[in-house]
């Protein structure tokens, strides 16, 4: 036993006590009250009346045996509505061994949690499930060995069913995990990597089981939250009220980056409570009802500073990215010679693609609540990153990080670095400014014309082809604004626009991405550069991580221009991949998409249709980190309209060990619906001035009548490899896809997006 | 101005005071505690504040509340309960629809209705009676087969 007594709970952190008290359903249940009777337990240095600190090395910070026997889960990252809470909890069901039904799970509360990197590049299952299995394994062990202790026998002697240790050879001398621990809590020390977000990793001593004795993993157990949502039980982040609680709401420049220069308080004096929050580049108002404040929102009167245009017309940002200064370039670790082999090809294909702006959109435009009392900061935010807003409202507030405590709250979608964050931030610049509890919740335009931005962005390839018919080199540069313009969560002042319009020093990051493939060319560079924003501050084309992070412009580009060559070679596109693509797992999903899909071998296009009405199939590819996916897009293209239909995906996809297949099922087809819109219809539109996409009239989205007819998932699951992210992969190969079929329709390439009627019209014309 | 107005919400009566161009949503919401209802955008695009009055689905986002009057507010929350789910309900449970469930309101209450009056309809009807509601996490697939499990159920 290597565990060691600790001290009592650090006063900085939030007694149980405390939670008890929090009010309404945002209650931490250990069990009931603490029991002492166990005298035995008290001497066991695994045990601890008191709770031990939130810190990674502690095994309490990740679960808890209640009073009944069941499990209390405590997790560092959130659930996005793809089920990630029932896969966290098979995985630790199965290898604590007990039923899936005594877990509970308590998830994104910085009090009750450590910071695990919240929802962040489909880590959900590969990292913080893999640092709960072990936790839980470790669990396992540990109560086994204080069960063997008092039943008299080694630990390898005893086993566990449904929560109850029992000796292997005789079930009826046993002892239940609540009687061992119940109420109370682990005192064990984990060996933790000193990392926090995504990397923490802090295992026992306790491997995890065989994969092939998982009976929890692998099932399609259905999500929990879905029922309290659909019978209107259940609370959004936008419906958490507190006592005392005014409405916010914030006021952005008709100008991007204009600053009030004038405020006339009085234009809203004839609403009632209405006051106006104005520092530097700040401006909001508040008023005890949400009404009275939209309308001192829309009233007051605000004299506004004479910014030059921030933004060239929306016609040249194209050729903006193209001559605009590379601030940062990175390469692959370059394969072969490049250079060299393009000067002894035979032939060379070359094409040039385009992605423009896009927006969350989410349904519901940003929204938090702060409360700042007794020198305590309390916020409710959908963030996907409770623990680093934590730490940005600590900064932007100057109180310390241990004095706030922020709440995830189920929000209106979330597909990365969204409004969310600065919402909690100005909802919190209000708070303080007000003296009161300020929930701020976004107007329409703000929520899409002012959310960070996925970057705009050019690609460029080009294949070296032999006498023969070979490629035998390729090369490929992705050019755009940066995926880290404005960091990924909220935790530094710079990166919210609350931080921005007051002025703090800025520090725009640089980040872009590489094509995820195992194409085995003899000389192969991939690259990429970034460029400078448009505008330096509180801008609303700041650019930051939208779903899949610059995966859906890499891989439309790369595996657009993979069929380009495949056709210029008169190869079918899918032979044409087997035959470069190195990988057995990628050669399998492409396999299986092709083999489900029904697939015919021949090059694009085809060549047996006449008429306005054509179809057209295609295919792309793609590998995300561990995990890799092959889609094939069927669809109908409307020559004198330029309608595209993407009538059928079929989706091949291999993330290893599939938790939960139901989950993982409605993970793809979303990620494949919404792919398909944002390669459909959007586009962030702006003027010289401001985004001038405002509402889902200017920046529409894939409706249902356009919906496809059929998307036919192919899971293959491999038990013995490490379960992989399922959140984003098959977003990425979405694009392709689509561009490959309405090639093969048309014979003619689409190499920007969106695939709007208008655009596609002028492209077919 | 502010003034008294007296609704029919989910089968009760309540009393709200507020201005009578306020919309319905936020009496809903704030006045009354019905929380379903969402604000999506506040301009009659999305459907996430969808309501009933009188049985007809309208987006309570840009309905005055002066012009509610004594019509029946029928809210997600009046819609069914775990006990006695609506089909529809029963669906998107079943069906496992949602992801973030923020727009779920605009389609629920707005196939109730159209169900309610269109028995067996096609794959295309459904698509047009629910066409211009939005939903951002993409589960329209999810959506259709409810809608259409739903149907089935209501004969």
């Amino acid at each position: 036993m290597t565990a060691i007594m600790t001290g009592h709970e650090s006063t900085a952190t939030f007694s149980r006590r405390n939670l008890l008290q929090a009010g309404g359903a945002l209650i931490v249940s250990i069990g009931a009250p603490l029991t002492f009777e166990g005298a035995y337990a008290d001497d066991n240095p695994m045990v601890a009346a008191t709770k031990p600190p939130l810190t990674p090395e502690q095994l309490s910070s990740y679960l808890a045996v209640n009073a009944d026997g069941t499990i209390s889960i405590f997790f560092g990252k959130m659930d996005m509505g793809q089920g990630l809470a029932i896969a966290i909890r098979q995985m630790v069901a199965e290898e604590l061994d007990v039923p899936f039904k005594a877990t509970r799970i308590f998830i994104g509360d910085t009090a009750t949690s450590v910071n695990q990197g919240g929802a962040s590049g489909s880590t959900g299952v590969q990292e913080g499930g893999h640092q709960m299995r072990m936790a839980a394994a470790e669990a396992r062990r540990v109560l086994v060995e204080m069960a063997a202790d008092r039943l008299g026998v080694a630990a390898d002697q005893a086993t566990v069913t449904d929560g109850v240790v029992h000796v292997a050879s005789d079930a009826t001398r046993k002892v239940g995990y609540a009687e061992l621990i119940g109420g109370r809590f682990f005192n064990v020390h984990l060996n933790w990597n000193g990392k926090y977000g995504n990397p923490l990793y802090a295992p026992g001593k306790a491997q995890p089981k065989d994969p092939k004795d998982h009976k929890i993993v692998g099932q399609p157990i259905p999500r929990e939250d879905i029922a309290p949502k659909v019978f209107a039980e259940a609370d959004f982040v936008a419906d958490v009220k507190v006592p005392g609680m005014v409405h916010g709401r914030m006021i952005r420049p008709p100008v991007a980056g204009a600053v009030p220069v004038n405020v006339d308080d009085s234009s809203i004096k004839h609403i009632p409570t209405a006051k106006v929050v104005w520092d530097k580049g700040f401006l909001g108002v508040v008023a005890d009802k949400e009404w009275h404040a939209i309308k001192a929102m829309r009233e007051l009167k605000v004299e506004w500073s004479q910014a030059s245009p921030p933004f060239p017309d929306q016609a040249a940002l194209y050729d903006h990215i193209r001559q605009a200064p590379v601030r940062k370039r990175e390469e692959n670790k370059p394969v072969g010679n490049v250079d060299d082999a393009f000067k002894s090809a035979a032939r060379v294909i070359a094409a040039e693609y385009e992605w423009p702006f896009q927006s969350h959109a989410r349904m519901g435009p940003g929204c938090a609540l702060v409360e700042i009392k007794d020198g305590k900061v309390t916020c409710w935010t959908g963030t996907q990153k409770a623990h680093f807003v934590q730490t940005g409202l600590a900064a932007t507030l100057g109180v310390p990080q241990d004095s706030v405590r922020v709440i995830w709250t189920s929000g209106p979608g979330s597909y990365g670095r969204s409004d969310a964050d600065d919402a909690a931030m100005d909802a919190a610049v209000l708070a303080k400014a007000v003296g009161k509890p300020v929930r701020v919740q976004y107007m329409r335009d703000q929520g899409t014309a002012w959310d960070p931005k996925a970057p705009a962005s050019i690609h460029r390839a080009r294949a070296a082809i032999d006498a023969s018919g070979n490629v035998i080199a390729y090369d490929y540069l992705s050019k755009g604004f940066s995926r880290i313009d404005v960091d990924t969560n909220g935790s530094q002042p710079k990166d919210t626009l609350a931080g921005q319009a007051l002025g703090v020093d800025l520090k725009s990051g640089d980040g872009f991405g590489l094509p995820g493939d195992s194409y085995g060319f003899a000389n192969k560079r991939t690259a990429w550069e970034t460029i400078a924003p448009l505008l330096d501050r509180a801008s609303p084309l700041r650019t930051s991580h939208m779903r899949d992070p610059v995966g859906p412009q890499i891989h439309f580009a790369s595996e657009s221009f993979m069929d380009e060559v495949a056709a210029a070679l008169n190869l079918d596109p899918v032979d044409f991949r087997l035959r470069y693509v190195r990988d057995p797992r990628d050669i399998a999903v492409i396999k299986a998409a092709a083999e489900k899909a029904n697939w015919q071998s021949r090059p694009s296009p085809r060549k047996d249709q006449a008429g306005d009405k054509v179809s057209g199939r295609g295919i792309a590819y793609a590998q995300r980190g561990p995990t890799r996916v092959a889609v094939i897009a069927e669809v109908d293209v409307d020559r004198s309209t330029g309608a595209i239909w993407a009538r059928k995906f079929t989706v091949a996809h291999d993330c290893g060990q599939i938790i939960n297949p139901d989950g993982l099922h409605h993970s793809v087809e979303n990620n494949v619906v919404q792919a398909t819109s944002r390669t459909l219809w959007e586009e962030v539109k702006f003027d010289r001035n401001n985004v001038t996409s405002v509402d889902w009239l200017t920046y529409p989205i894939l409706d249902v009548t356009g919906a496809p007819e059929e998307i036919d998932v192919v899971l293959i699951d491999h038990p013995e490899i490490a379960p992989a992210g399922a959140g984003e992969a098959s977003t990425r190969p979405v694009a392709a896809a689509i561009a490959n079929a309405v090639f093969d329709a048309t014979g003619v390439r689409i190499r920007r997006a969106p695939f709007s009627p208008d655009h596609v019209k002028g492209a077919l014309s | 101005m502010t003034q008294k107005f007296s609704l029919n919400v989910n089968g009760r009566t309540a009393t709200v005071e507020a201005d009578g161009d306020m919309p319905l949503l936020y009496a809903l919401r704030d006045d009354l505690g019905l929380n379903n209802p969402h604000f999506g955008c506040g301009l009659a695009q999305c459907g996430a504040c969808t309501v009933h009055l009188d049985g007809k689905p309208v987006r309570s986002c840009v309905t005055p509340l002066a012009e509610v009057g004594g019509r029946q507010v029928v809210t997600l929350a009046g819609l069914g309960t775990p006990d006695k789910p609506h089909p529809l309900q029963a669906a998107y449970v079943q069906e496992e629809v949602p992801q973030c469930a923020y727009c779920i309101n605009g389609w629920i209450m707005t196939a109730a209705a159209f169900l309610r009056d269109r028995k067996k309809p096609t794959d295309a009807e459904i698509r047009t009676a629910l066409s211009g509601l939005k939903c951002r996490c993409g589960t329209h697939m999810a959506i259709l087969r409810a809608v259409k499990r739903a149907a089935a159920m209501m004969g």
